[in-house]
């Protein structure tokens, strides 16, 4: 490996920069505000945990964990997600703690990145995790709080699809017979490769009906009419329950009157294992990336030995302010004081009585600042308090 | 309606320049798609077709996934072969069957398996090439090429490649001879699974008008 130069960063890491911080705060701000709203206590967790319990409960590739070693030789992993860290803790110290617990999170993730830059490997999540109730309002409710979150933070166009592992199993199951096949099917989903699952369709001794029921799942994305299309090439009792679930999740958000923005997507399977029941994604016009996602995980807390329902979501505070557009204008800076010894005392006063009015001031020595015209060109008001009383400048 | 929300209305179509290119155009001429004839000629990167309700963006083949992936394109014509190597996260969604040819390895007619004792190989795709081999139980050490890969052999860089065949013809005027056929390769029409969502109007449409089109009409 060739020297690092003193200005580089391992891939995918990122500097925030003020007017940055400042757009990303007004975002984190607005979101934390609403979920408190909404009763959802925040925790804190470690940013490292071991590889064997969170790295392997998360949702997270093995490949894009960061590891290392503590001094006993256990692997440790920079958590990659919010969700296994508070399943850890609702299995072993809240666990006695009445349910359900509604709880949120606001911390940086990591998610090493082998390939090109454009891709952040630490990004900041804000989050809830519902723990312990397994109904459609639960469901209904983390939507609606994501919608609700992303509408705080200023977003206007944005899109939910909300699709069903439990239909996709299901379903796969009654027309494939086994798991496996379910499971190689899935996988081509996940993998968004349509042409693939149609080629695997073809080369099944199936049935032609059955064929073309399994390519017509491919095409179950839209409105309300798709739970239609669906109920009519579903046969099983646990693929209609899904069914069933999902038209109770839709009149669940339209009673919060949120289902113009909701598309129906039976296709979506973010994650091979993770997710049971509904996931849904989030996405925002001109942005090629997903905002946030979530789901119910009823087998997760199982990992941790306390088998429970959950539901959760997860924003991706970069990728938000991204969407928010770049920064919308650089910091105006309010008032400097350029003050010189002999007038230090007036300088302080003068800065104390502005503070007092909510003012932002910045005191800046004289001696202290190379070239004072380019410096104090950054501020909307300066005050110079220089040399002896009355002759040195003034108010500009 | 303003200019700027007009044109982010349009749909941005990713097209690879090259081999491809006449083919795709063709089959979206089909599907009724004005496309303007300044098409075939035009070195320009960038073409309007308000009347097509698209933006066509022409990029080098391998690099059409990408600018789909990062959803700066909405869709994409792209090769198997390049989505293989590339693993993008994009929507898969229409095996255009354009371009057919087919993954072979190839190597000089003299060239023994068994004295080989550690195989190189010469590819423009090293990611499809070392995994076809992992697959394979082989192991193998590659080497990345950009172009010309039937040099390799002749000047003794390596002792097979792995490439796309259409005609064989390349392979058969540098003496070459194809030793294993990996996989059939066509086009692909791709879609960022952002667009697929918030553009899906236009993209289904699109989707269904090609597939129309389509020998044999898959259906969607």
């Amino acid at each position: 490996m060739t020297k690092l130069f003193m200005f580089e960063k391992p891939v995918g890491m990122r500097d925030t920069l003020p007017e940055l911080y400042q757009l990303k705060k007004q975002v984190r701000d607005a979101i934390s505000e609403e979920v408190a709203r909404w009763g959802y206590a925040p925790i804190e967790t470690p940013t490292l945990e071991f590889s064997e319990t969170i790295g392997a409960a998360s949702a997270i590739l093995d490949q894009q964990l960061f590891k290392l070693l503590d001094q006993e030789g256990n692997t440790l992993v920079l958590r990659p997600d919010m969700t296994a860290p508070i399943a850890r803790i609702a299995a072993s110290t809240l666990s006695t703690a009445e349910r359900p617990l509604r709880l949120t999170y606001d911390a940086p993730v990591f998610r090493s990145q082998q390939r090109e830059g454009g891709k952040s490997a630490e990004f900041e999540q804000i989050g809830v995790e519902l723990i312990g109730d397994h109904s459609n309002s639960a469901d209904g409710e983390i939507i609606a709080l994501m919608m609700a979150s992303l509408e705080k933070s200023g977003l206007e166009n944005y899109q939910i699809a909300v699709g069903h592992l439990g239909f996709v199993n299901a379903f796969l199951l009654e027309v494939l017979g086994n798991e496996s096949r379910v499971a190689t099917f899935r996988r081509y989903l996940y993998e968004k490769n349509y042409v693939g699952f149609r080629k695997a369709v073809d080369q099944l001794a199936l049935s032609s009906i059955d064929q073309r029921r399994l390519k017509n799942l491919l095409g179950l994305k839209g409105g309300t009419e798709v739970l239609e299309k669906a109920n009519d090439i579903v046969e099983s009792s646990e693929g209609k329950a899904a069914l069933s679930q999902l038209y109770q999740l839709i009149d669940v958000l339209e009673a919060y009157n949120l289902s113009d923005k909701i598309i129906i997507d039976l296709n979506l399977v973010m994650h091979m294992s993770y997710y049971t029941g509904t996931v849904f994604e989030a996405y925002s016009e001109g942005l090629g990336y997903p905002l946030g996602s979530g789901g119910r995980y009823d087998e997760l807390l199982a990992k941790f030995d306390h088998p429970e329902p959950a539901t959760g979501f997860g924003l991706r505070l970069d990728r938000l302010t991204e969407a928010l557009g770049k920064t919308k204008e650089t910091i105006i800076n309010d008032v400097c004081i350029i003050f010189s010894n002999e007038r230090r005392k007036e300088a302080m006063e003068k800065a104390t009585e502005f503070r007092q009015e909510n003012r932002t001031v910045v005191m800046q020595d004289v001696t202290g600042v190379n070239n004072v015209d380019a410096y104090s060109a950054q501020f909307s008001e300066v005050i110079y308090l220089v040399g002896s009383n009355g002759n040195g400048g003034g108010a500009r | 309606m303003t200019e700027t929300t007009n044109r982010r209305e349009l749909l941005t179509v990713a097209m690879p320049k090259g081999r491809i290119f006449d083919e795709a155009v063709a089959l979206l001429r089909k599907a009724n798609y004005p496309l303007p004839p300044e098409f075939d000629e035009s070195r320009k990167l960038i073409i309007e077709s308000p009347e097509a309700g698209m933006r066509f963006i022409l990029a080098k083949p391998m690099d059409v996934p990408t600018y789909v992936e990062h959803g700066v394109a909405d869709v994409g014509v792209a090769g198997k072969d390049v989505l293989i190597e590339e693993k993008r996260d994009v929507y898969e969604v229409l095996d255009l069957k354009i371009s057919e040819c087919y993954m072979a390895v190839a190597a000089l007619p003299t060239y023994n398996p068994k004295a080989d004792i550690a195989p190189k190989i010469a590819t423009k795709y090293p990611n499809l090439a070392s995994s076809y081999f992992r697959e394979q139980g082989e192991q193998v050490e590659i080497i990345k090429l950009n172009g010309s890969i039937e040099l390799a052999p002749i000047i003794g860089l390596a002792d097979r490649i792995v490439d796309i065949v259409s005609t064989g013809r390349t392979l058969k005027e540098n003496g070459l001879v194809e030793v294993e056929t990996m996989m059939p390769i066509t086009s692909r029409f791709i879609v960022n699974p952002v667009s697929y969502r918030t553009k899906s109007v236009q993209i289904d449409d699109m989707v269904e008008r090609i597939s129309a089109i389509i020998e044999g009409g898959e259906e969607v």
